[in-house]
This record gives C-alpha cells, structure tokens and sequence, in this order.
C-alpha cells in the first residue's frame, strides 16, 4: 500500500497553485489529505501531480459574522476540522458546525483534515457536504481563469463528485449563520464511534412564534449525494416525505430496510431536537 | 516452592523498550543498510481461475527492480506445493498451495509472482506492471455452497470434502431416541480473523563468509519456520538461523509456516546476495495470511425433565478455505471442545471439513473454542427455555463434579490424546460468577429498566480450554560469572511478557534477583529445540521447563557451592544471588560459584584469573570430572503426557435499543481457572484483551465475502475491530485456583480464554434482552449487528401489549 | 525515467534530519526508513489503527496520511522524542510513558507509540480528564491485545503522575 509515483508542487501563493493545476490536466490539490492518501496509497487514485496548498498564506481562517446577509462563517480551505470545532464563535453564529464537526472521524484525523477538503470530496457519508447543503451555504472556488462562488445545491455532482473544474481550488466555504427563531440538531448512528454513519440526519427548523414555519432535513449515507428534504408540508410525517425522495442502499454494514428504518427513527427524533433548540434560543 | 515473585503483579521489564520506542519488530531490522531489498508480492484479484500467461516483460524495465519470481523460476523442494503441517488420517484429500500459484489460484489473494526492488514503492511499481491472463472459473464460496458441490474448488477433492471425522462415546441417537425431551439447534459462525496490529514480515541475510542464513521472522515458531527453509532451500539446518524479534500480535495467524514469503525472502536474499525485506501491509493481511471461525452446525440433544443431557449429536461442517496446510485442528478443537464443563451421557460428533474459494484457515485465538461454546452453550439456554427453569440450573445439572476429577470423555484430543480434564471447581465457579455479575438480582433491574422503557437482557457461558499441548518445550539456563542469568527458551513471544513472567519463574526457583535474570525466546541460535506459542502453552510448556532448568542450574550451584564452602548441600541455601550455609556467614556469589565451575586456561579477568587450572580442582583429579561439563548451567525439557485443562464462565448484561436496535454492553462479568496465576497483572491483562477481541467477534467484525468470493472489507475501515468506545467500560474478573497436578507449578493456559465464550454471551444475552417482546426470536447465528437484530424482530412477531404489562407488573 | 528525488528538512525531536525522498514518500516511510525512528509503528497506512499518529507541531496526526515533502515547516514529535531528559543517557519516561509501565497499558507493544504521543497531547489539553474524557481521548487508535482497560487506566495515573512531579 504505497502510492503510485507523482510529481509534486508547494506553491507559496495561491497564483502559482492555480498555474500548476492549469497546466497538469492530471493534477490533484492536497490539502489535509486525510482522505486522499489513503486513495493514493490503495492505488485507486494516482493523479500525475499533487499540488499541495499547505502553504499558501491567508486560508486558515474561521472568520464568523453576524451581520445581516453575510452573517455566517466563512472558513478558509486550510483550516482544520479540528481548529473550526474549537471556535466558540463558530459555534454561535451557526451551532449546527460543532454538532456536526464532533461527529467527523476521530480527533487525530481532524486535527489534519480540512472543512472545505471534506466538501469537495462530495462524500455523500460524509457530514459536512450535508451540512453545506441544508444551511444553503456555498464554495467560493479560484482558477486561473478568476473566482466564482457555487451555491450548495449546485456542488455535488455525483458519488464523490463535485462540479468543481480540475484546474479549480475551492479556497473558502460559507455557512450562513442561524437565523432568529431557528433551530438546528445532528444525530447520526454508526457502527463504530467515529466511522461514517450508518445513517446520520440534521435538521434545520424555522419558527415564527413557537411555530414552525420551515423545516428541512439532511441525510447523510443514504443517497448516493448529499440530500436535504423540504419536510415543511409533512410535519407529521417527515420520515415518509424523506423516504420518498432517497432511495437508502444496503452494504455490508446495514440493508436497505434498516437504514430507512434509522431514517424514520431519527428524522423526528431531530426535528423535535431542532425545534426544541429553536425555543431554547428564544428563550 | 518458596515463592517470592510466583503469584505477584511484577511489572514487565520488556515495557522500558517498548515505551520508548526501541523495540525491534521485523520491519525494523536493518533500516540502515543500504543493501537492504524489498518485496512486493502479485496476488490474484480472482477467487478461482486457471492462470493461461504470466508476462512479467515489463517489469525489470522499472529502475531499481532487481527480480522478478514465478512458479517457473522454481525449482526443486520450492517447486512442490508447501508442507501440509499436521496431517491426520481422516484428512483424506489435503491440498496445500504452492509458494507461487502454478497454473491456477484458488482465492483471491493467492500469491502469484514475487519482485525484488531497491524499495517497497518500486516494488509495488513493479507488480502493476506484470500480466497475467486468467481464465476465470466459477467459485465456490460460503459452506452452503461448498456443501452444494455443484462447483469444485479443486477437481479431484469430491464434493470438497477434505476430511470427515466422526467421534462417538456411548450411543448418542438412540439415547436422544429414548430421552423424555428433544431439541434440533442450526448455528452459524461466521468467518473472521486474527488481526494482530502487525501483520507478517520476513527479513533473510545470507552471509556469504560463514555461508549462513540469517532469517528473522514475525512468527510463531521459529524452530518450525526454520525446519520448512531448510528443507525448501536445500540447506542443512546447521547453516539456518531463525530469530523472532519482537512481535507486533500473532492471535494465531502466526502459527501457520511457511507462508510463501517466509521461503522466497531467503530465496531472493541467496541469490541476489542482498537482505531482503517482506512486509505485509494491511490489505495483503485480509487477502493472503488466514481468517477463522466459519462453521455450520446441527444439534439434536436429547435430556430429562431436569435439563439433564441424555444424548447429544452434533454435526458441523468447518470452512478451511483453499487450501489445507494447518490440517483440521480447528474442527478437532470445536468437536472436542464443545462438551465444555459438561458430561452428555452419550456424544456424537461428525464434522465436514470443506474447500472454498477464500483465503486458507488457522487457528485463530480460541481455535475452534468459540463455536464449540456457542453451539453447548446456546443448546443449554434452549433446554432451559424448553423446560422453562433457571439458565445457570441446566448448567450445574450438566457440570462434572469436583471429585470426578481426572474426567475422562472418551474421546481423543488435537494432540492425538485422550480427552481427559486434569482439574477444576465448576459448581464454585458459577457461583462465584452469579455474585460478580449479580445474576439473582437481575428480574428485578429488568423490571426496572422495563418501567423506563429500555430493554436489557443477561447470558452466560462456560467453557473448558485445553491448554499447554504437547510434544514438549526447552529451557536452558546459564549463571555467568558475573553472577547474571542467562535463559533461553525456543517459542516465541508477542505480547505476553515472558521476559517478565519467566523471570519470576527462575527468579524463586534458582534463588536469584529478578533484574539479574534476561530471557531469550524465539531465536533458535540459543535454543533449537522449540515447537512455538500457540494454544495458550507458553507460560505451561516454557515456563515449566525453564522451572525444571532452573534447578538443575541450582543442582549444580549447591554442589560446587557446597565443595567451596565445605558444607552439606542440604545446609545451604541461595538467596538473592548467594550461597550460604544456613545460620552462619559462609556464603559464595554464585558468579563465583561460576568461576569455579569453569576450569580455564587462561585469565582474562578478575574473575576468570581465580578460575585457571593452577588455581581450581583437586590436582589429583581431571579438572572437568568424567560425569559433569564445565559451566554453571541448567538445561531440562518438559514433555506433559496431555494437556491441561483451564476453564471459566462469563456472564453479560446488554441493553438493545428498541427502536435502533443497537446492542449496549452495561456490565461484563468473568471467572477464570488457569490454576495458579505466576502474574495476575499479566493473566487479566490477557483476559481483558480476549474479552474485547471477542466482543468484536460477537458485535462487530467478519469477512465479507461476495458470490465472486470477492473480500468487500479488506480495510480497518470496513473490517470493524473495536476501538476503545465498543468494549465494555469496565470487566470484572474473579479468580479461582485450582492447580494442575500435570506441571510442576500447577499453572494452566491462560492466553485464549477472553475470547472464548463471548459468541454465545453474546447471543444469550441479546435473545434474553429480546424475548420479553419476541418469545420465538432465537439468536442462532454469530455475529450479530444492529441491521440483523432488526432483521430478525421483523421476522418475529411480537408479544401482545397487553401481555407485556401484565408481565411487568 | 528516475524518479525526481526532493531535498526536505525534517524537525524531528529536536534534531533536524536532512533527507533525499521522493514526493511520494509517506512521512511514516520517511520517519522509519530515512531518519531511523522505528518507534513510529505502521499498522494500516489507510489512517485507521493510529499506531503511526506522530505530533505535528504538537497536535496527534497520523504519519500514514502525510508525505515527508509536505511537512518540511512542521516541528514532529515522535515517540523516541516522548522520554525527559534527566542525568542518565537514556533520560527518565515521561509521565505518560511510565504510566502505561505502571498500569500494565501495553502487551505486543505496537499499537503503543501512537496512544502514547495522542495522550501526550491530549493530557496538555486537558490535564485532568474524567475517565470519559480518557477513553475520549484514545478513541482513535486501535489495540488487539489490551482490550482498552490499562490503557484508560493508564490516561489517568499519567494525569496524576504529571501532577506529582509539577
């Protein structure tokens, strides 16, 4: 189990990164490389070049903001799972991070890998592409042909597939803060402690005086993308709603009937979670 | 004996290297030599095919590969199938692999052809780059399908049968005939695997100065991998050196040699004229070392009204895998095994060993043990539920009693002896065991956990280990003149502190300080007659014999010391190191005890001046007498006529979660019997670490094979051991010392039995937990997950509500 | 076609080690084949076991999952680097160290080194751990032989024996 030979760059600033990737169609970035390198190691990955952006300067950051319509977390695409859990303000201006984030893997593999290197591996297991896309964050992404910013719903493309371009590098994600009258909760059942889940749900609840006014809900391995429902109309049953809209699979560790089963046993466990933070919060 | 250490929580002298990161595992040697080569092996991503080309063209292109080995660059003894190790005469159709597949592979992960690179990552290169065209054929995978024959794994075994053994004692069928009650059980176990934390490695150096070969091994016998490299090498033995360095876990996967790497790293080290490195990473472990546990079994039990087992016929069909180098120890062990602490008036056992298309069986810690209790144990809890009495009641109705000792079962054992138990206290042992697990206490924590909504269940198991089998092992001892001992025994260590518990033994027994004591395993340089560790027989086998060396060490010690000083040996005494007559101050240093016992020539020291001919010996006499040798030394053999037997109990409460289904371990409870404890530290230690194991084998692990005999969880990420948060926070252990009269110490195996009850417990305990709420749901295969137990409350249907309230009231 | 080979500076222990390796080269492969620290033990190489977590600027971190090229700026602790100094050659254990000789926290000793830099720096983090917080701590490693109990035992005495020599 050792990687396939490689060329290799550490570029020391974002522009001479984004060069070598446009000029290596075989390139792949390296950031935490905390699910990379077991690729690279299982021989079932072997880009030509790793471009590693360690030490590019200024994308370490957790930078929250409470105002207005850019309230929200912005984290830079080298700040570590493990720096973004132990940000108190993170946890403020968007709770469902850290309730998310102490579910990823085990403390030794976040101390190294990165929020926004989770999201564009487009791991439909993995918590923080859901995360991403129930709180209708984005990616902002840089090429040498300029910057966008993709919105959530428009990053996962497929398993382990993100729209993003080869010569892109996703230097900063955005989730927005939780608004007045939200709530939001994470459960998730796995195996082992810190393994994927078996089947993991978020919710995310809007309340207008007690009341529900919106409701949505995110799965996590049981669709081959991560997947948010709109349970808002089917409140009384969001587990149903859900399940008409993923088609759980089975695998060695769980069948198909038991993971739909966890997903009409969790998804109003973490409604009533969110809810119940939403009221906390107003309290 | 006086003891002083015998009994007591020394701490290991082997954790100084360890902590500080100095310990030498195989892929430690020789980091720093430049000369050093790496090998990487082909192994066959199919389950069963016919190999048509092997183009390997390629691959010495790629710089920095040296060569490159296949079947047909073999020859001689490398050029036949490997030793099939333990043959037995009902194993009528063993087949062994070959140390490189010739002409077709039997599963996936079957080593093809062998490269030599300047490193592991160019070695690796290499083997992408080899061509091999397959003609796939179809695979026979999981005992049904093995059982079915309508695929063969190899075309002149019929019906893939390896072996079929049949043991009866008394009448069985017609017992069951005659008995008031009868029950039929079917019980899986699923395959699964050692897993220690280092897989395999081999390094050889072969020096062409003193022409010798050097091989360090992560094995479990070295005496045994050296034989197998003579022999396929065509060396004499004399020119084979085999060390065991430290050992990263061995659980049993160990025990099996030569793997086919064990003979191409020596292979290639002689001809290249280079070391040469094998190390196994993690996903070649799963695919090509050895997985266990699969079986199959029907039970009928035939028993009286009060649980009394009349008659018991048990057959079972084993999973051996491709090949069959290790012969049928496993199934032996399950079909002996089984009967426990029990004494069934007639037993019948028939078992099947069969052929698949997966990776090849050895013992794996336990060796059989584990499905023997699950499939005693789970009939137990049936007779119980049938008749509607207490679990541990059917139990002691069943037990053999205290003064039946020796118990004779009528059957013979994996050594080829009789199966016959030496000692133990059952009755005593399950009631130690309902105190610590508070067994009586449990309807009312049921009813009150009920209340909450929560639902916990209790199980039990017993079993009997046979443990320190034959033939024999070794001990030499030798008392330098510096007064510091030196002990060598041949089998090998991986974990269990001999270095520690050894010392202890020669410590009390030679009359020596414990820090001047340094034991030596596993390297046949020092002592090369040794059969290995494996069936919980180190500290019965070794520490026996290097008890018995010890006092021939001491022997000799009192009668020099006793000429030295002019008195009567049975006046004298060693204490700390020193011989002195009782109640004076005469005394002598055995260092210099020694010195006298060495006739020398020539002084190089202080101590060796005082030993010179002019200086030692009555001139009258030859300096060396005509019956003794020069040397303070001790060196003895210890050869038990059978085994003996250790046994325990476990007991554990879990909760399952009614809506999740996910099982909770809330308390683990175990009694244990290895007769007496040379370091309790060490024995719960093991015990602590069998439990875990054998929650991951109840809970959490097993191999995933496909129809295409393909492994899906060839990972630790899907392979699912357990970490830290799946094994009971907390294991209460109790013992109970019942020595055994076939050793000099009267100690018994301790190294297998955490693991060994912990499928059934398991099974019981879940059942229990379940059927309140699903009277006819049974736990009849191992293991279970939390996607199976709600399969199976699908399956079941449930107690009326009314009903359960009534129950709890 | 060679293999380009990169010059990298590595802090290990205190000590800088000057290596030729190529890009591919695991900071695991690097630490035991280049600088000679066998203590750092590989169980899995796919970031599972924890036997080769190292300290990365003082934060566990599996060496299996980097390469030598990428921690060129990185300070790594390895076991070998665990042990205090005092006035004997091979200095004193540290209190994580003689902890698990104290608790009987090791058998084949393999898995060790990895537990024993992760409760390095989880006792830095947290001095005073509750028996929660221990087995929180050592959550990611995986041992065969112990079954865990020393090993939460050990997490503790450590605490204590830090505690007693402050």
């Amino acid at each position: 189990m050792k990687p396939a030979p490689f060329a290799f760059r550490r570029p020391a600033t974002l522009e001479e990164a984004l060069a070598a990737l446009a000029e290596e169609p075989g390139a792949k970035v390296l950031a935490g490389g905390q699910s990379l390198v077991p690729l690279l190691s299982m021989r079932l990955a072997a880009p030509s070049m790793l471009v590693d952006i360690n030490a590019l300067p200024g994308l370490g950051h957790v930078r929250c903001s409470s105002d207005g319509g850019a309230a929200g977390v912005r984290i830079g695409a080298l700040a570590r799972h493990a720096h973004v859990l132990a940000s108190t303000e993170a946890a403020e201006v968007q709770p469902l991070l850290a309730m998310a984030l102490s579910h990823v893997a085990h403390p030794t593999i976040r101390n190294r890998g990165t929020t926004v290197g989770s999201i564009v591996h487009a791991d439909a297991a993995a918590e923080m592409p859901m995360v991403l896309r129930l709180l209708e964050g984005s990616v902002d992404v840089a090429s040498v042909r300029g910057r966008r910013t993709v919105p959530a719903g428009e990053l996962f493309a497929g398993p382990l597939e993100s729209t993003l371009a080869h010569d892109e590098i996703a230097v900063e994600a955005f989730f927005p803060a939780l608004p007045e009258g939200a709530g939001v909760a994470f459960q998730e059942i796995a195996r082992r402690h810190g393994d994927y889940a078996l089947v993991g749900v978020a919710a995310l609840v809007e309340t207008d005086g007690g009341e529900v006014v919106r409701a949505r809900v995110g799965f996590v391995s049981v669709s081959d993308v991560p997947v948010v429902v709109d349970v808002t109309d089917s409140l009384d049953d969001p587990a149903g709603k859900a399940l008409a809209e993923l088609d759980p699979a089975a695998d060695i560790h769980a069948t198909a009937a038991y993971r739909a089963h966890l997903v009409k046993v969790l998804t109003p466990r973490v409604l009533a979670d969110a809810v119940h933070h939403a009221r906390e919060r107003n309290t | 004996m006086t003891t002083k250490l015998f009994g007591t929580k020394v701490p290991r002298v082997e954790d100084q290297r360890f902590l500080r990161g100095q310990g030498r595992y195989v892929d430690d040697l020789l980091t720093d030599d430049p000369r050093l080569l790496h090998a990487a092996v082909l192994r066959s991503p199919h389950a069963h095919a016919r190999i048509t080309d092997i183009d390997v063209a390629d691959v010495l292109d790629v710089e920095g590969v040296l060569a490159v080995w296949t079947y047909d660059d073999l020859v001689d003894a490398m050029a036949q199938p490997l030793p099939l190790l333990i043959p037995h005469p009902t194993l009528t159709h063993g087949r062994t692999q070959y140390a490189l597949a010739k002409d077709e592979v039997n599963y996936m992960g079957e080593a093809i052809a062998f490269v030599v690179a300047v490193d592991r990552y160019v070695a690796e290169d290499a083997v992408a780059r080899i061509r091999v065209s397959y003609d796939q054929l179809p695979p026979v995978v999981g005992i049904a399908a093995a059982r079915a024959a309508d695929r063969l794994v190899h075309d002149d075994v019929p019906g893939n049968v390896g072996a079929r053994m049949e043991q009866e004692n008394g009448d069985a069928r017609a017992a069951i005939a005659d008995a008031p009650h009868t029950l039929r059980l079917e019980l899986d176990v699923e395959r699964s695997a050692c897993t220690p934390m280092e897989g395999r490695g081999t390094v050889a150096r072969w020096d062409p100065d003193t022409s010798r070969l050097t091989v360090w091994s992560s094995t479990q016998t070295s005496t045994g991998v050296r034989g197998c490299v003579a022999a396929k090498l065509g060396l004499d033995l004399a020119k084979v050196d085999v060390i065991t360095p430290d050992v990263g876990g061995g659980f049993g996967v160990k025990i099996n040699h030569p793997w086919p790497e064990e003979l191409l790293v020596p292979l290639a080290a002689m001809t290249l004229g280079r070391p040469v490195k094998f190390t196994e990473d993690r996903r070649e472990h799963f695919i090509s070392s050895a997985h266990e546990r699969a079986q199959v079994h029907h039970v009928e039990v035939g028993f009286d009204d009060d649980g009394r087992v009349l008659g018991l016929n048990v057959e079972f069909w084993h999973d051996h895998g491709a090949y069959t180098p290790y012969g049928l120890i496993v199934p032996i062990i399950t079909s002996t095994q089984l009967l426990g602490p029990y004494k069934p008036a007639n037993y019948r056992v028939v078992f099947e060993s069969l052929y698949t298309n997966t990776v090849i069986v050895t013992p794996y810690r336990g060796a059989g043990r584990p499905q023997g209790c699950f499939v005693m144990e789970r009939t137990m809890d049936a007779i119980a539920a049938y008749l509607g009495k207490d679990r541990t009641e059917v139990r002691s109705t069943n037990f053999i009693q205290p003064d039946e000792f020796p118990y004779e079962h009528g059957l013979v054992f994996q050594d080829g002896r009789p199966l016959t138990y030496d000692s133990g206290d059952y009755p005593a042992s399950l009631e130690k065991l309902k105190t610590l697990v508070g067994w009586d206490e449990f309807e009312d924590f049921r009813a009150e956990m009920a209340a909450q909504g929560r639902r916990v269940g209790i199980g039990l198991a017993c079993y009997v280990e046979g443990t320190g089998v034959g033939p024999y092992e070794g001990a030499h001892v030798h008392i330098e003149t510096s007064g510091k001992v030196k002990v060598a025994t041949g089998l090998t260590t991986q974990g269990q502190g001999h270095q520690t518990a050894f010392a202890q033994i020669v410590a009390d027994t030679l009359g020596v300080r414990f820090e001047d004591v340094e034991i030596t395993t596993g390297d046949t340089r020092k002592m090369p007659y040794a059969v290995g560790t494996f069936a919980s027989r180190a500290a019965v086998m070794s520490g026996s014999a290097i008890h018995l060396a010890s006092l021939r060490a001491r022997e000799k010690a009192l009668r020099i010391a006793a000429e030295a000083l002019e008195a009567a040996e049975d006046d004298l005494e060693i204490v700390d190191g020193v011989v002195s007559v009782r109640g004076t101050d005469a005394s002598i240093d055995l260092g210099t005890v020694a010195v006298l016992s060495n006739p020398l020539r020539y002084a190089f020291d202080e101590a060796s001046k005082a030993a010179t001919q002019f200086s030692v010996g009555d001139p009258g006499k030859p300096p060396v007498a005509e019956d003794d040798e020069p040397g303070l030394e001790g060196k003895d053999f210890y050869s038990p006529e059978r085994s003996t037997f250790a046994n325990g109990m476990h007991a554990v409460i879990v909760e399952t979660d009614p809506d999740t289904a996910e099982i909770t371990i809330l308390k683990y409870a175990v009694v244990h019997d290895c007769g007496h404890l040379i370091n309790p530290m060490i024995v719960e230690g093991q015990i602590q670490g069998g439990v875990a194991q054998g929650v991951g084998g109840a809970l959490y692990e097993r191999m995933e094979y496909d129809e295409a005999g393909q492994l899906l969880n060839a990972s630790f990420m899907d392979f699912l051991m357990p970490y830290v948060t799946e094994v009971p926070t907390t294991i209460d252990i109790d013992h109970l010392e019942t020595p055994s009269p076939l050793n000099p110490l009267g100690i018994k195996g301790a190294g297998e039995a955490g693991v060994i009850p912990s499928a059934a417990v398991f099974a019981a305990a879940i059942e229990d937990a379940e059927r309140p709420y699903k009277p006819t749901l049974a736990i009849t295969a191992m293991p279970i997950s939390p996607s199976e137990l709600f399969d199976l409350r699908l399956a079941h249907a449930d107690v009326p509500a009314e009903a359960i309230a009534e129950e709890t009231r | 076609m060679s293999e380009q080979l990169h010059d990298v500076r590595l802090h290990v222990n205190g000590s800088v080690h000057e290596v030729q390796v190529p890009a591919r080269r695991l900071l695991s492969d690097a630490l035991r084949h280049d600088c000679g620290l066998t203590g750092t033990h590989v169980g899995c190489e796919h970031g599972v076991c924890g036997a080769c977590t190292v300290l990365v600027d003082g934060s566990p971190v599996r060496s299996c999952l980097m390469f030598a090229v990428s921690a060129v700026d990185a300070e790594i602790t390895t076991v070998e680097g665990l042990t205090e100094a005092d006035d004997t050659p091979e200095g004193r254990l540290s209190p994580v160290q003689q902890a698990f000789s104290d608790c009987h926290g090791l058998q084949c000793g393999f898995c060790t080194p990895g537990f024993l830099t992760t409760i390095t720096a989880g006792l830095k983090e947290n001095p005073d751990p509750t028996e929660d917080e221990a087995r929180e701590m050592i959550a990611g490693n995986l041992c065969r032989c112990t079954g865990y109990q020393n090993i939460v035992k050990s997490v503790l005495r450590a605490a204590e024996i830090e505690q007693e020599r402050s």
